[in-house]
């Protein structure tokens, strides 16, 4: 550590890192993510021509979409699918649902209380906390500006 | 200034005056371990890594228990004759160790010195042997991905991109017993490291933390010797995986060491980064442990190799101090390995 300082070295050691193959993780997440939405869509469409108006299709999506997401974690497949798609598996609602259904299962062992329940909300809980808080700001201002 | 330690030769290398040998040892590794460039060497291969238990932690501390016993066994004595069992792991106050070392009923050191620990343990066995305070020392680590996984980075199940720089902890345990005779390959010098923290914060970039203090203990180890690289036949890492090797390589070089004939890296020999896409290579204390237990071992036995200079490699940081914005301390103990005692 002589011969340079550490921002120096943070500098060098970063060229050591090869970069990730940035076009195929890019072409895998468009496909992984449109075949999620494309999945969406057809569930939403099913809804629909079964009677259900727009809001309540589109609640019927979302908790199917959850089930779904759960449901590959607990195969222990999500983490393979998020392996290969990146970011087109975390963005979707399946990736919420395999946020917090990957603790709750890994933290079994710790018990339901301190274990399942404790620790399920360790990946999602910063985004329901942001988006949550990030929602109520918007409103805010919204109802402000009317 | 007192002087009267006569085993001290430089700041940080220490000359065993009776060498302690190495009578026997031990590696067991997981499915994934089992199936890389060094299956061959490793003395068990699990098919499961749970191994029947119900917890990974607990799988990891039977890898140990068990890897302790085959090693006892495998040099012809009972745990009775051991005099001290030195052994650490990566998880929160080496548990997986101490319960371990519960079962084996055996007077126990337990240390950390996270991928570190086996050549720490090896330079605390030596000393206490050539110190006269024991006849047999159990020198014994293990890590586990699972129980590392969840301890260190995110649920297993959990959906995530692995960064290019990443390592894969090795699922594993390595025993060495030393002896104060035998007939090799003996224990010759020891070299503790000093902690380098070169200011890395990101806790998935360990080689590029590490490799100033593998850096800084190798210098230090040559000029106290007055030995040179090409001394050795081998010249191993624990796990600097392809960054922080080539990061050790390239500054070396630039010090005036020449490590391009002799010298990888445990990580990066463990797995086959392409066939096995474990990205920067295999990191965590059995890393170090099976390859030098499972390969090392067994070929300076078959006389490949006649000295050798292990050195693992150690990232001192928590998950606390990781989210606090902390940066990573490094650490690297050697420890000399030679077939003849002179």
């Amino acid at each position: 550590m002589d011969k340079f300082n550490k921002k120096d070295y943070k500098k060098y050691s970063d060229k050591k890192v090869p970069n990730p193959p940035y076009l195929k993780n890019m072409i895998m997440a468009f496909l992984v993510g449109g075949i999620f939405c494309t999945l969406g869509q057809i569930i939403t469409n099913i809804l629909k021509s079964n009677g259900l108006d727009n809001e309540m299709a589109a609640a019927g999506t979302s908790i199917s979409m959850v089930l779904i997401g759960a449901l590959l974690t607990g195969l222990g497949l999500y983490d393979k699918i998020g392996k290969v798609g990146g970011a087109g598996a975390a963005v979707p609602i399946t990736g919420f649902a395999n946020s917090i259904v990957a603790p709750a299962m890994e933290y079994k062992r710790e018990g339901f209380i301190f274990g399942v329940a404790a620790k399920m909300f360790t990946v999602a809980g910063p985004v329901l906390v942001y988006g949550i808080g990030g929602s109520v700001i918007v409103g805010l201002i919204t109802l402000l500006l009317r | 200034m007192i002087e009267l330690a006569l085993k001290k030769i430089g700041a940080q290398t220490r000359k065993m005056e009776n060498p302690p040998s190495i009578l026997s040892y031990y590696s067991i590794v997981g499915p994934k371990e089992g199936e890389g460039p060094l299956k061959d060497y490793f003395d068990l291969i699990l098919e499961d890594d749970l191994w029947g238990q119900e917890s990974w932690e607990k799988a990891e501390s039977k890898i140990q228990e068990e890897c302790v016993r085959y090693a006892i066994d495998k040099g012809g004595l009972s745990s009775e004759n051991i005099d001290y069992l030195i052994a650490g792991d990566l998880i929160n106050q080496i548990t997986p160790s101490s319960y371990s070392a519960r079962q084996l009923s055996i007077p126990y050191y337990g240390i950390f010195g996270a991928c570190s620990t086996m050549t720490q343990s090896l330079s605390l066995g030596a000393m206490l042997i050539d110190g006269g305070f024991a006849d047999y020392i159990a020198c014994a680590v293990s890590s586990h991905f699972s129980t590392a996984e969840r301890q260190f980075r995110f649920p297993l199940e959990y959906g995530n991109q692995r960064k290019m720089s990443a390592q894969w902890t090795v699922t594993g345990a390595g025993t060495t017993i030393l002896s104060s005779t035998g007939n090799g390959p003996y224990v010759k010098y020891i070299t503790t490291g000093k902690i380098i923290d070169p200011g890395i914060t990101d806790s998935a970039n360990m080689g590029s933390a590490m490799a100033p203090s593998a850096i800084d203990t190798l210098v230090n180890h040559f000029q106290d010797t007055g030995l040179d690289p090409s001394y050795y036949d081998l010249i191993l890492s624990g796990d600097l995986g392809y960054v922080g090797k080539d990061i050790l390589m390239d500054l070396m070089k630039k010090k005036g060491y020449d490590l391009s004939k002799n010298y990888t890296d445990c990580g990066v020999e463990i797995f086959d980064k392409f066939e096995q896409d474990t990205h920067a290579g295999g990191s965590g204390c059995a890393c170090s442990a099976v390859v030098y237990n499972g390969y090392v071992f067994k070929e300076m036995a078959k006389g490949k190799y006649n000295r050798v200079l292990l050195m693992s490699t150690g990232a001192l940081h928590s998950t606390m101090s990781t989210q606090q914005g902390e940066s990573i301390p490094g650490i690297a103990h050697a420890v000399s390995i030679e077939n003849t005692k002179e």
